[in-house]
């Protein structure tokens, strides 16, 4: 931590000015994590805006199959034929990317990498990342995968259209459909650089939150963000490998003529050599990094939510040990359900009720979560802030969503919902919406914190109302389009004589997509003008009392000009009876707040003498133990 | 330093007392097992539906699983030479651990002809023989890794920069290179019984 020592300002007036630091070592190649966050939150928001452009397109298809879509030909040029038509394998290319970008390089990266990297340090009293330089290296190699899939994007034959879950055998024949060949190779590439950015981020993050804590900052007294941030990147670096198996072997399928996924295929009246092979096995694999996955999306968010929620109704969190205990009990079951994406292929009936059962126990530390939330709201003295809104709204998609979930996993009745829209609406609302949600919610609370300046509160009004409303009317619809049978990824339904009610239904989706999609320009602008022209923020704008508003306004890197505070008490003392304050900062000792303290903590004041005593040694020598 | 966590070992939690660079590399350690762990869960899972070639396990892995066993032994040689200040053994037993690393990957080379002659190929052949090649050829990666984490320990110690006092990387070097030994020692066992 020398290093981190030397950058520290130690005058709190001038922080604005940095020495040493020229352009590059400052804003690319920095290892000071605040930075970094703020460059992973900058590329997942360009992710952002391409995977909402694609669903906007495919949208208008489904909306209006026989609408003329001639006017995107200079963005898209071939992919529009000439009388105006979308092509259908670059139909299915904007299926699978969008899929691809949202789930991974938005609400993986996006999330996780911007606010594991920002608040983990801030929030457990860190200098930075326990290596500044693996976490630097982490966000390369994302840049690197980003660019490659970018690349992928303008091939000839087009990126890969085998939807985001690339099953083999369509991923694994180059021959299969034109988004197999090369593109399908790049989105391999990709992802492989992809995964390795996750685990080297995901390593960082867990020896950070175990190594690093501040004086007195005990496990149970971490704010439950990092409880979240923490478990997010135990999942990730448990199923990420399994991951990269699977890619691997479908590298070798695609390219040396190996035959672990394919057997017995004709093509074009042609046997190909391959032959043994089993295409499940693959789902097996990638299910077993997919499901968790999904918990990789979902549990920053329910993170962030937990703190905004506990800090803008001025109240604890209801149940915090019981939310601890539910996001350990998602991290665990995450691992043992992932053939509920499996139902129809035919697997064991036993085997596919053990997986039911073990399926719906999930839902119960879920609604757990669910539950201490809405007591946490309850009788509150709720402040609607954006970031408080995009909680509750998160809160309202994740029952939603998570109501279908349970229908899902009912093997018997995905028979005939599986890879309908149907699952869409669920995995829509109760993942991208809720993750998408946090991670708003999540830039609005913490712009100040980032910034230095505030985001402006009517445009994120605006911007809340817009998407909430217009999530709810994209998805919503969507369950009784997939009740009726209506399969996911079909490039239109005029074809088909069952499919053809509903069309008003699709329109009306479509509009709703739109709007919802434009309506997001508020918050682009409102997060770039804010940047810049942005009320300057006071130190702790939503008065809150986790360790990241007891640094400067713009802290430097380092954190802290001075030594890090030390922690006495756990992160929601909000109204507590008898305090002078509605809220009590966790560097507040229990000696000082004698008039609000409870009889057990009275006696934790003893220990707080043992805590002021802790030596800090930040010289980067650690003394090792044999 | 020890000392002085005990002082305070009861209420506020102390972080970790591991060196976080070792603490990291335990998890890097761990993202390997979940690789293997996938191999051979595969290979167990692909098994099960039958249509599997067996085939002779080809004899040169006894050999291999020799070397890297001396190789663990040589490796923990040179960390008890170096903890212990003898830095002419340490100037043994560091370049004996090297050359035992590549002997292995030389030994298993040889064991990939062997299967080739026995004509069982990596490509269009039954997956049984690609498991093979994936499972030892990913293995040999790490431990072409390992070969070069040992180099650069052995660079330090040529320059006096391994002793006592410091020891991290020639700790996190040991780690890593027993657990390399102790995964193939698993593959191995794994291999025959689901070869
Ligand atoms: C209440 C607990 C939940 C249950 C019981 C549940 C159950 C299921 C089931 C059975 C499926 C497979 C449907 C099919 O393909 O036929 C499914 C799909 C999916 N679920 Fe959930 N789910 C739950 C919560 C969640 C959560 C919290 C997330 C994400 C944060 C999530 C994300 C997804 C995704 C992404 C898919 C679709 C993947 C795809 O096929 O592309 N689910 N869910
Ligand atoms: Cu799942």
């Amino acid at each position: 931590m020398a290093t981190a020592e030397a950058h520290t300002d130690s005058h709190a007036h001038d922080h604005d000015h940095e020495h040493k630091d020229s352009f590059i070592t400052k804003y690319i190649f920095c290892q000071d994590h605040k930075v970094i966050a703020k460059q992973f939150l900058i590329t997942g928001m360009f992710w952002a805006i391409i995977g909402g452009a694609f669903s906007a397109i495919f949208r208008m298809q489904l909306g209006f199959p026989d609408a003329d879509l001639g006017w995107l030909q200079p963005l898209l040029g071939k992919w529009i034929s000439a009388d105006g038509k979308l092509d259908t394998e670059f139909y299915l290319a904007l299926v699978t990317m969008h899929g691809t970008i949202m789930v991974f390089f938005v609400l993986t990266a996006g999330l996780s990498g911007t606010f594991s990297n920002f608040l983990i340090p801030l929030q457990i009293g860190a200098r930075d990342m326990a290596s500044g330089f693996m976490n630097m290296l982490s966000y390369w190699f994302f840049f690197l995968s980003s660019v490659i899939m970018f690349i992928s994007l303008f091939l000839e034959t087009g990126p890969a259209s085998g939807g985001w879950v690339v099953y083999p055998p369509l991923s694994a024949l180059p021959q299969a459909m034109s988004g197999s060949g090369l593109g399908m190779t790049l989105w391999l590439v990709a992802m492989v650089f992809f995964i390795v950015s996750s685990l080297l981020g995901g390593i960082n993050y867990i020896t950070t939150v175990i190594n690093l804590r501040t004086r007195g900052m005990s496990m149970w007294k971490l704010p439950l963000t990092i409880w979240a941030f923490f478990l997010t990147a135990v999942i990730g670096v448990l199923s990420f490998p399994v991951l990269f198996a699977a890619a691997l072997l479908l590298v070798f399928d695609r390219s040396f003529g190996t035959s672990f996924y394919l057997s017995e295929i004709y093509i074009g009246g042609e046997a190909l050599p391959n032959l043994g092979g089993s295409p499940i096995l693959y789902q097996h694999l990638f299910w077993f990094l997919g499901h968790p996955e999904v918990y990789i999306v979902l549990l920053p968010a329910l993170g962030i939510t937990s703190e905004i929620i506990a800090t803008n109704s001025r109240k604890p969190i209801f149940g915090y040990k019981a939310m601890v205990i539910s996001l350990l009990g998602i991290t665990v079951l995450s691992f043992v359900v992932w053939a509920h994406h499996m139902f129809v292929t035919g697997m064991n009936p036993f085997l596919g009720s053990i997986f039911m059962f073990l399926t719906l126990i999930i839902a119960i530390p879920s609604a757990v979560k669910v539950f201490n939330y809405l007591t946490t709201l309850w009788r509150g003295n709720i402040i609607f802030t954006p970031a408080m809104l995009f909680s509750i709204g998160l809160v309202s998609v994740f029952i939603s969503g998570g109501i279908t979930g349970v229908f899902l996993g009912n093997s018997a009745i995905d028979i005939q919902l599986h890879d309908t829209y149907f699952v869409v609406a669920h995995f829509h609302l109760v993942m991208g919406s809720a993750s998408f949600f946090g991670m708003v919610a999540g830039v609005y609370h913490w712009f100040p914190k980032m910034f230095g300046r505030m985001m402006d509160r009517k445009l994120g009004y605006i911007h809340f109302w817009f998407t909430f409303v217009g999530v709810y009317l994209v998805f919503f619809p969507m369950h009784y389009i997939g009740i009726a049978g209506f399969p996911r990824r079909y490039y239109s339904f005029t074809n088909f004589d069952a499919f053809s009610g509903f069309t008003d239904l699709n329109a009306f989706i479509s509009v709703a997509a739109l709007i919802t999609f434009i309506a997001q320009f508020i918050f682009l602008f409102n997060f770039v003008y804010s940047i810049f022209r942005g009320k300057k923020a006071p130190a702790n704008p939503w008065k809150s009392n986790t360790l990241e508003w007891t640094t400067p306004i713009n802290p430097g890197h380092g954190n802290w000009p001075g030594e890090i505070p030390p922690v006495y008490r756990w992160p929601y003392d909000y109204s507590k009876p008898g305090a002078e304050d509605d809220f009590i900062p966790q560097n507040v000792p229990f000696s000082e707040t004698m008039e609000s303290n409870l009889p057990h903590e009275n006696d934790e004041i003893a220990l707080e003498k043992d805590i002021d005593e802790l030596v800090v040694d930040e010289t980067g020598e650690h003394h090792d133990q044999h | 330093m020890a000392e002085n966590y005990q002082l305070v070992d009861r209420q506020p939690g102390r972080p970790l007392a591991m060196h976080p660079q070792k603490f990291a590399l335990w998890l890097f350690l761990v993202t390997v097992v979940m690789l293997f762990a996938a191999f051979t869960s595969a290979l167990i899972v692909r098994q099960a539906d039958g249509d599997w070639l067996v085939y002779d396990l080809p004899n040169l892995l006894q050999i291999s699983t020799g070397i890297i066993v001396l190789g663990s032994l040589s490796m923990h040689w040179a960390y008890i030479s170096a903890k212990k200040d003898r830095f002419d053994q340490l100037k043994i037993a560091m370049p004996l651990t090297v050359i035992l690393g590549v002997a292995f990957l030389v030994s298993q080379w040889m064991a990939w002809g062997q299967l080739v002659d026995s004509k069982v190929w990596f490509s269009f052949g039954n997956p049984a023989g690609s498991f093979f090649y994936v499972i030892t050829g990913v293995h040999a990666l790490h431990l072409i890794s390992g070969v070069f984490y040992l180099i650069y320990v052995l660079i330090s110690s040529l320059r006096s920069k391994v002793h006592s006092k410091n020891m991290l990387n020639m700790e996190m070097c040991s780690t890593y290179w027993h657990f390399l030994g102790g995964l193939w020692i698993y593959l191995y066992i794994f291999l025959i019984m689901n070869h």
